[in-house]
């Protein structure tokens, strides 16, 4: 019985009985939480998901747009991509990254954020410029599409450690921790128990020897057949046992 | 009197010229690389045509860009051939189209100058048909004051940049005001010019340039709008050439929207069909989104006419007009070459029909 399975290397003692017993009752309470947890972590994970999933597609749609788009400014004025790379001076699309707390996990979260106006507005004057502004706007939204996306994603993976070292830790728990500290309940137990018979039969050797010494001193009193047997002490306990010391010290 | 003498110096190229039309591609072969399912289908298709086997040593994939440059070099090929054998004028007639691709080279030069870096690998991005001996020379130039120098001494274009700007404005300008305004000058130079050639090629070319002029003040107007380009900076953009000229460049320059653009255009009978959707949408209160769409039609309605145009001057002869039709007929035919390649490459195919069939 206690001999199965781990268990803690401690000396057996109501000391340490008492502190495993309250490690365990630590242990059980966190393994709820950290289900808890879990679960809440879980739901979450499944929502994004969900969301990662239809924008995945919705960027699809949106980067067809986009590069169609691309193609029709092609088709109306030809190559403009150096003449834009060269007179864009400023960001006018800016991601902004913050957190957020979902049961202790920090997720970054990004945030699109647009500044009116641009440096090319001229770029197709002659010809095209309609085309030019469309493909502008499509591509913006497509980047907007991607920003979203890419904070789906990055929570997702986050998410998904978390998950998976939280799931870690409660079968920890529930497998490994919470069986050791029962076992070594168990062995404290089995060893004290163990302890106690040693003790009590100890006690009744010293008896057995001050008996057998009492009658060869006065055989006098060879009479005193009440003397408790082993079969009743068991029942009634260890005051017996103290009382029956107590005469002896008395004695 | 112009048929008497014609055929002596340009007969061969005219006739040379009139071959190149009929590989021009038909609607039967747009029908078949409509039909294609990969890009190489659309390569299969196109070796049946005039185009042989101009994309068989690409590897695969292919993509829409490279189709676009292989038939941009052949054009190019083609435009070289003639050039090479045109005596005066046709030659100088030649060298005037190839200005137009000269001035997009040269703003491109400009922005990379003003923006400091290293023009020469720019040459590359450069129009094939803009390009001149002198040009890399303009690559030395390391800021834009030698670049303007360099300009007025290497180019052709000189006048057009001497006459407009000054090397200070190449700095404080807008680049695409600088390239409109350069374009504008050299507009006007090319239609004078075929003005002093006389005889039906200053017939064709007027109906052909005058449009490309009206196109021009139109478009800039319209995408002006809502711009910090100033009115006035504006009007001083609008070639003084064309139909609408000059009541309506007068008009347009005063225009705060698409709809006084359409009052505008109604003045001549040819460009009312280009804004011919647009009083209903104007009159529906919420109008704002098919303005727009009716304003980004205007673009292919504008393609239409041209190649109408460009078609039209075939059919005249003893004139010059047909080199210049060709090569914008050509350039169309690229065009459209690329908006399929890109619809087979993107599968859009519901977009696919939207090129502009040219015979």
């Amino acid at each position: 019985m206690a001999g199965t399975g781990s268990r803690e290397n401690v000396f057996a003692t109501r000391m340490a009985l008492t502190n495993t017993k309250l490690r365990l009752k630590g242990a059980q309470t966190g393994h709820s939480l950290l289900a808890k947890k879990r679960d809440a972590l879980t739901t979450r994970f499944r929502s994004i998901l969900k969301k990662v999933d239809e924008a995945k597609r919705k960027m699809g749609r949106v980067m067809q747009l986009a590069s169609l788009s691309m193609a029709e400014v092609t088709y109306a004025t030809g190559d403009i991509s150096y003449l834009v790379q060269e007179q864009a001076k400023s960001a006018s699309f800016k991601v902004k990254s913050k957190q957020e707390n979902v049961s202790g996990v920090v997720l970054p979260a990004f945030e699109v954020e647009r500044v009116p106006g641009s440096d090319f507005n001229l770029t197709g004057l002659g010809r095209g410029g309609q085309q030019v502004l469309k493909a502008k706007e499509v591509y913006a939204k497509a980047i907007e599409t991607l920003v979203e996306l890419a904070s789906l994603q990055t929570a997702f993976t986050i998410l998904d450690e978390v998950i998976r070292a939280t799931n870690r830790r409660v079968n920890a728990i529930e497998h490994v921790v919470i069986p050791k500290l029962d076992n070594t309940i168990k062995y404290i137990m089995s060893e004290l128990d163990e302890m106690d018979r040693e003790e009590f039969f100890r006690l009744k050797k010293v008896q057995g020897k001050k008996k057998r010494g009492n009658a060869v001193e006065n055989p006098v009193a060879p009479e005193d057949t009440e003397q408790p047997t082993a079969f009743d002490d068991e029942q009634q306990g260890s005051t017996d046992l103290l009382s029956s010391k107590d005469d002896d010290v008395i004695f | 009197m112009e048929a008497l003498l014609f055929n002596v110096d340009s007969g061969f190229l005219e006739g040379t010229v009139r071959g190149y039309k009929g590989g021009i591609l038909s609607q039967s072969h747009y029908a078949n690389l409509t039909q294609c399912e990969t890009l190489e289908d659309f390569r299969t298709q196109l070796s049946a045509t005039d185009y042989g086997n101009f994309l068989a040593n690409e590897p695969l994939p292919i993509s829409t860009a490279t189709i676009a440059d292989k038939a941009t070099q052949i054009l190019v090929d083609q435009f070289k051939y003639l050039r090479n054998n045109a005596v005066e004028p046709l030659s100088k007639f030649l060298d005037y189209i190839t200005y137009g691709y000269m001035i997009d080279n040269v703003i491109l030069l400009i922005t990379g100058t003003l923006h400091e870096r290293d023009t020469h690998e720019l040459i590359e991005r450069c129009h094939p048909l803009g390009i001149f001996e002198t040009m890399p020379a303009l690559c030395v130039a390391s800021n834009v004051e030698e670049l303007y120098q360099s300009v007025l001494v290497e180019t052709p274009l000189a006048p057009y940049f001497r006459d407009c700007l000054s090397a200070s404005d190449l700095d404080d300008l807008n680049i695409e005001i600088v390239r409109n305004t350069v374009y504008k000058a050299y507009l006007e130079d090319f239609h004078s010019y075929c003005t002093s050639l006389g005889g039906p090629t200053a017939e064709v070319m007027h109906r052909i340039l005058s449009f490309e002029a009206d196109r021009r003040t139109v478009n800039i107007t319209i995408n002006s709008f809502n711009t910090e380009l100033t009115k006035e900076q504006r009007a001083k953009l609008f070639p003084s050439i064309g139909r609408l000229f000059p009541e309506g460049n007068n008009q347009l320059a005063k225009a705060d929207e698409v709809d006084q653009v359409r009052q505008v255009c109604e003045g001549v009978s040819e460009y009312r069909v280009f804004f011919s959707d647009a009083p209903s949408s104007t009159a529906n209160s919420g109008g704002g989104d098919e303005a727009s769409s009716a304003v980004s039609q205007l673009e292919d309605r504008f393609f239409h006419m041209e190649v109408h145009l460009n078609k039209q001057a075939f059919l005249q002869q003893f004139q010059y007009g047909v080199f210049y039709a060709y090569m914008k007929l050509k350039e169309q035919e690229i065009r459209n070459l690329t908006w399929i390649a890109e619809c087979i490459a993107q599968d859009a195919r519901d977009r696919i029909q939207d090129f502009i069939p040219i015979f």
